[in-house]
């Protein structure tokens, strides 16, 4: 490693972080240090000048009893492992497959990261338009071979379904580059070896291929985990959550009782929930950049 | 079968694998550029006509609408701005932290980490809170100092590869002739990490852009952003899906500017953290 380090230079050390630490202090650490606090009081937004009431666990105990939150949270796994065991499978067989350089690939990469970077408010209005009930085309085309029409959004059997395809559609594509960039660092002398030595695709895709980016792999799945446990603008796009709350995953559930119900404390209390989910999944990413700081 | 024969098929199957993807991505956007084109008797005519006279009557409509200019300025404004403050502050840090060793600097990298990762909609109540005692602050300043936060922790870890890939010895020298930490930061490290601050810079603007739910909390319907703006129109008048594609093309649009100039940074964006440094 390049000697990058100059120890001795603490004051300016302290000034350069200056700035980056007080804004994320003041803008994320102390809202987020709030929201603990406030995850244990009952306010009500319809009565934000007045102070609020400590009620200790109170909104914990209501939540854990409450049938809709854990509607929520059963909503929210399902689409979670859903999405991120499909994104994973296919984002691999893609990337397997159209592993090296060729024409037109270059194109193609630019053209799967066109649906990651498109606001999430328009990916849902798309899907939502694609799944209308009378003139959506994903009807259209189904009942050119003779099946449907479903209710895409309005069946609360399907709606969730319907959700995960359009979230499949927009993140695939990053698990596509991501597993391609990993498939690069597959070193090239190796494979060569193993062929000459008569090893088929099966055997080097199990034995040298899959081993080499196991690590990139679990840190998709990881991060994909993390994002999906996150996402709500999309979903709340197309369905609100609904039918009933057959789609109300943890994030839209917080905001509806946050800015529906007005109850401020109880959103906290499933802020806190949420926050420390993700907190146990970041975990492992932490822990995986804080062992590369010390190589 | 011949070595060539065999290889060939491998491309071909190739190419239809390409096709297929390229056209399951393409399709929803081609759906949304071409209604936002269509008089309404097209937009919905099945079986739908390929071929269709395309009309700016929507975007003609949305753009004449006083409304539009102004939510278009705000998210210009929030996003711009947010752009600026969240890569230059977060240059600084990544400086600091590349280059030298303090006190609490690994748990300033276990932090940065860890806030990388919050979800947006745990912010919306305490944020919510937060602005509405400041009233008399406007919800698009809040909103560029939410915005310049989230994407700090991002932009101090990508830039922070990036400084940490140069070589030490052009700093020394600048120091040795007696420049300050500041000047050497400014004149010799900045200029050498443009593309860094290219993806940083896409990154942030991206999010800033698109960024939907606190935008939704913060904002009144002066101080709006498109994002909210198009959402709204979606609830109000279920069946203006002409205005509504066009709206939503029209804030896609940085998003294909971005990626069709700027694919291979994107993708180094995207992949930093999991695949290299």
């Amino acid at each position: 490693m390049k000697k990058s380090f100059v120890p001795g230079r603490r004051n300016s050390a302290y000034l350069f972080m200056a700035p980056a630490a007080a804004v994320l202090l003041l803008i994320l650490m102390v809202p987020i240090f709030n929201s603990i606090r406030l995850s244990f009081f009952d306010w009500s937004m319809r009565q934000l000048t007045q102070a609020p009431t400590f009620i200790g666990f109170e909104n914990y105990r209501e939540l854990f009893a409450s049938q809709n939150f854990r509607e929520s949270i059963r909503v929210t796994i399902t689409f979670s492992l859903s999405v991120v065991t499909i994104e994973l499978l296919l984002g691999t067989v893609l990337a397997l497959l159209l592993e090296g350089e060729f024409k037109g690939m270059r194109l193609f990469r630019t053209l799967y990261v066109l649906p990651i970077m498109i606001a999430p408010v328009v990916v849902g209005i798309m899907w939502r338009f694609m799944y209308h009930p009378s003139y959506g085309k994903i009807n259209y085309f189904l009942g050119l071979a003779g099946i449907g029409p479903y209710g895409w959004l309005s069946n609360p059997d399907i709606a969730l379904i319907s959700v995960i395809i359009a979230d499949v559609w927009q993140w695939t594509p990053f698990v596509f580059l991501l597993v391609l960039a990993g498939l690069q660092g597959v070193p090239k002398d190796i494979m060569e070896a193993s062929v000459v030595d008569g090893a088929n695709y099966p055997q080097t895709l199990i034995y040298i291929k899959l081993p080499y980016i196991a690590a990139v792999l679990g840190l998709t799945a990881v991060l994909r985990l993390i994002d999906s446990f996150r996402s709500l603008v999309v979903i709340y796009n197309m369905t609100g959550g609904g039918p009933g709350v057959s789609t109300e995953v943890m994030s839209i559930h917080l905001f509806k009782t946050a800015f529906t119900s007005q109850r401020l404390g109880l959103a906290s209390a499933v802020a806190v929930v949420l926050l420390l989910t993700i907190a146990l999944f970041a975990s492992v990413l932490i822990y995986n950049s804080l062992k590369k700081e010390r190589r | 079968m011949t070595f060539q024969v065999k290889k060939n098929l491998t491309l071909t199957m190739k190419y239809i694998m390409i096709l297929i993807g390229a056209a399951l991505v393409l399709f929803p956007i081609y759906e949304m550029i071409s209604t936002s084109l269509k008089l309404p008797v097209d937009a919905f005519r099945l079986p739908p006509k390929l071929f269709f006279v395309p009309t700016l009557t929507n975007y003609q409509s949305v753009l004449f609408e006083s409304n539009f200019f102004r939510f278009f300025s705000n998210s210009a404004v929030v996003a711009v701005s947010s752009t600026a403050f969240s890569v230059g502050l977060g240059a600084l840090a990544a400086y600091s932290l590349a280059r030298w060793n303090f006190g609490g600097k690994k748990t300033a990298i276990a932090g940065i980490l860890l806030l990388r990762m919050i979800p947006e909609v745990i912010l919306a109540v305490p944020v919510f809170v937060l602005f509405n005692s400041f009233r008399f602050i406007d919800g698009r300043v809040g909103l560029i100092l939410v915005y310049t936060a989230l994407n700090l922790p991002f932009n101090i870890w990508v830039l922070r590869t990036f400084i940490m890939e140069l070589p030490y010895e052009l700093e020394e020298s600048a120091i040795i002739d007696g420049c300050t930490d500041f000047t050497v930061f400014r004149k010799i490290v900045l200029p050498l990490i443009g593309p860094g601050v290219a993806v940083a810079s896409i990154f942030t603007f991206r999010i800033a852009w698109n960024e939907f739910i606190l935008s939704l909390v913060l904002t009144n319907r002066f101080t709006r952003t498109l994002p909210v703006a198009v959402s709204l129109y979606l609830t109000d008048t279920g069946t203006e899906w002409g205005k509504i594609t066009a709206i939503a093309t029209i804030i896609a649009v940085p998003a294909f500017i971005f990626t069709f100039t700027a694919a291979k940074s994107l993708i180094m964006g995207l992949t930093a953290g999991a695949v290299k440094g």
